[in-house]
């Protein structure tokens, strides 16, 4: 609490503020749609009286009942395929897979209708749908909940793709991707649930489209996104020490890519390096190495590295801490440059 | 407890809400038929109790099955010349998809495969915007909101899924819209069959999916997609009626889908119905029939015409008299004569539409991209005129 004191001298007491979870960010953000926007519908596996597994939707179902939101059969396709013709009729469906690597049966009704139907329909149907997915490591989780699945989505023109990495972007990011009229994949980085800031919401950000440079540097600019951003933070502490001097950037959106932001940075420091879960072959950071590459070639010292998880299924519990990207594994990298 | 001792955490089938749900109508045996392969009125058990529709009713399906046959045949023939790009042809089953159509009302949607081509037009759309898709200047030639028609999907049965959650969204809002999806027999076989026949009737969505069994997907016979006895008997595991109907009788297909939408309508939830029905012409133009079937079993099907003994029927009854089968055929010619001319035009494309669509919200990326094509397409013109 601080404690002020105004001109008459009686003390006001003024809240600190309190301490949120992202997972309890992404909640206020799903509670404050649904009572602004009567269309906003919530569905999916255990999103009802339980609250979600991660408890993302607690407290939902009692506040708003069973026409808001409710429990779907166990189906992802019918999840997905039956929020598309919900949005035909005028609903804002939020959906929920329960993990990364359960959405893929409902692969199809993404990027063949969700992604396609705007295009196809020359703009007459649109499809304001927020497909809301826990993805990557570091929760000891078993095989398939652990997936780091961005590229896929990234990959399909139509889907908007975005993911926060703290309480702040989590609510003022969500309620943008259902305010959106086009679809959107929201990435939710498990292992950052239970991160906590102490932040007032209603909060909003800088629109969900931009990345956002944390931390200033001169040397070397890192990319990371959602479960990467701490660890690229981390990174920056551990370069001070050794004077290297890393500028952090959260790219928050992976579809669309926010080429000025980047480029300026990368233009600045004339060295990039991404840093991601996912596995390396065909991974996000290619696309994001060859971009930066072709547009900033002459501002670059060197070749633009990645850091990302070794090409690999994703590992069991006991094995994870081999593959996630460290800080330490960062400044191994940087170290491979030529200075 | 089970039989074998197994003990069940939960016996659903004891809960009291499962005890008093109405047992679903099963499906029978033999197709309900209502005027039979010889234009004869059926008597007895196999209409299973439906009425036959009004002489005004049968006349209107009629008159929609000639216009939709003769503009079925006349796109087959543009295809030859190459005027599309392909037709998925559904002669031979005009009595499932006029049925449909007629079935609805205005407030209702229809999810259309690409083989239902005629459903589309019958419920009002030009030819040429019917055709759009095949013809391959754009994936979708009409304004799905404006005709209640969902985009003909391409991809098998994921389009259920989108009617059971365009019907359940109607639901919530609390209007009496109804959905109808299109299924063939190979479509039920895909896993989005399976959710959407269980989304609908655990959610009670105002449903009707139709299974139009032509026999063959491509060139694959039903035999080879289910054991079940009919499709129609898919319904019982998932707690909605199903029917199994002649689908080349208009007066059954009517009877059974019209009730159907009307009881999904009033809230009694989701029914299957298969259309037993025969694809008379290739899958497509690029397919060979000849490879997998036989000319005698084409024949026998097309002894079982729907038209043919539609128009038995009326004329029997004196419903169909020769001026009114006159007045039908001029507009079926002229119906064909549109879709010449509207074919015969050269349909304006523009290259740099396609960066148009593709989001609702602007990308500075795409928008490179769009300049990029822009400068070539100016280049070749430059080029083209020097």
């Amino acid at each position: 609490m601080t404690i002020l004191e105004n001109r008459a001298t009686t003390k006001v007491v003024v809240p600190a503020p309190a301490q949120v979870t992202m997972a309890g960010a992404l909640t206020a953000a799903l509670r404050d749609s649904m009572a602004d926007d009567p269309r906003v519908v919530v569905f999916g596996e255990d999103v009802g009286p339980l609250g979600g597994v991660f408890r993302v939707t607690d407290g939902l179902s009692k506040e708003f009942g069973e026409s808001r939101i409710w429990d779907s059969p166990l189906a992802e396709s019918g999840i997905v395929g039956t929020a598309i013709g919900m949005a035909m009729y005028g609903l804002r469906p939020v959906v929920e897979m329960q993990f990364d690597a359960f959405s893929y049966p409902a692969f199809e009704q993404i990027t063949s209708h969700l992604a396609k139907m705007h295009n196809r329909s020359r703009g007459l149907v649109t499809l304001p749908i927020v497909i809301r997915i826990p993805y990557a490591g570091g929760i000891g989780g078993v095989e398939h909940h652990s997936d780091s699945s961005e590229a896929y989505w990234t990959h399909t023109p139509g889907l908007t793709v975005v993911t926060p990495s703290n309480p702040a972007d989590a609510y003022s990011m969500l309620r943008e991707a259902i305010a959106s009229d086009d679809p959107v994949i929201f990435l939710e980085p498990k292992s950052r649930y239970w991160s906590k800031d102490a932040i007032e919401l209603p909060v909003t950000t800088p629109p969900m489209t931009k990345g956002l440079v944390l931390r200033e540097g001169t040397d070397v600019t890192l990319l990371a996104y959602g479960p990467t951003v701490k660890t690229a933070l981390q990174a920056a502490d551990l370069a001070t020490a050794e004077g290297l001097s890393i500028e952090v950037i959260d790219l928050r959106s992976l579809s669309p890519f926010d080429d000025e932001t980047v480029g300026e940075s990368v233009r600045k420091t004339s060295r990039a390096a991404i840093i991601h879960e996912a596995s390396q072959f065909g991974g996000y950071g290619a696309e994001v190495a060859a971009r930066v590459t072709e547009r900033q070639f002459f501002h670059l010292a060197a070749p633009i590295l990645r850091i990302t998880g070794f090409d690999i299924p994703f590992p069991s519990p006991k094995l994870e801490e081999y593959h996630l990207p460290t800080a330490e594994r960062v400044l191994a990298a940087l170290d491979t440059w030529e200075w | 407890m089970l039989a074998s001792g197994f003990p069940l955490l939960h016996d659903y089938r004891m809960s009291a809400s499962a005890a008093a749900r109405e047992e679903p109508v099963r499906p029978t045996a033999l197709p309900i038929s209502l005027i039979d392969s010889k234009g004869t009125a059926v008597t007895g058990k196999r209409n299973a109790g439906f009425a036959r529709p009004s002489d005004d009713v049968l006349l209107d399906l009629y008159r929609r099955m000639v216009v939709a046959r003769r503009f079925d045949v006349q796109v087959s023939a543009l295809t030859r010349q190459g005027r599309l790009a392909t037709y998925p042809s559904a002669l031979g089953q005009e009595a499932c998809e006029i049925s449909a159509v007629a079935s609805l009302q205005v407030q209702d949607w229809i999810f259309p495969t690409y083989r239902d081509t005629i459903a589309v037009l019958s419920r009002g759309v030009s030819p040429a915007e019917t055709l759009a898709l095949f013809r391959g200047d754009w994936h979708l030639g009409f304004d799905p909101g404006r005709y209640r028609i969902a985009p003909q999907a391409t991809p098998l049965a994921t389009q259920a899924l989108h009617a059971v959650g365009l019907a359940t969204a109607a639901k919530l809002k609390g209007d009496d819209t109804v959905a109808l999806t299109f299924l063939g027999d190979g479509s039920t076989s895909e896993g989005d069959a399976h959710e959407a026949f269980n989304f609908a009737a655990v959610w009670q969505a105002p449903v009707v999916f139709l299974v139009q069994n032509n026999q063959y997907a491509i060139s694959v016979p039903v035999a080879k997609q289910t054991h079940a006895r009919t499709f129609a008997d898919k319904a019982i595991g998932y707690g909605m009626p199903g029917y199994f109907v002649d689908g080349n009788d208009a007066a059954a297909m009517f009877a059974v889908i019209s009730s159907s939408v009307e009881r999904a309508r009033a809230g009694g939830g989701p029914t299957l119905i298969e259309g037993l029905t025969y694809r008379v012409e290739a899958h497509t133009n690029s397919d060979d029939p000849t490879r997998y079937r036989n000319k005698s079993e084409e024949a026998k099907w097309r002894a079982l015409d729907p038209l043919l003994r539609l128009e038995k029927y009326l004329t029997a009854a004196g419903i169909l008299t020769p001026a009114i089968a006159s007045d039908i055929s001029d507009e079926a010619e002229a119906l064909a004569t549109a879709t010449r001319e509207a074919m015969s035009e050269t349909p304006a494309v523009d290259p740099l539409e396609l960066f148009d669509h593709v989001y609702v919200n602007e990308r500075p990326a795409l928008l490179e991209q769009r300049a990029f094509l822009e400068r070539e397409l100016a280049a070749t013109e430059a080029g083209s005129r020097s």
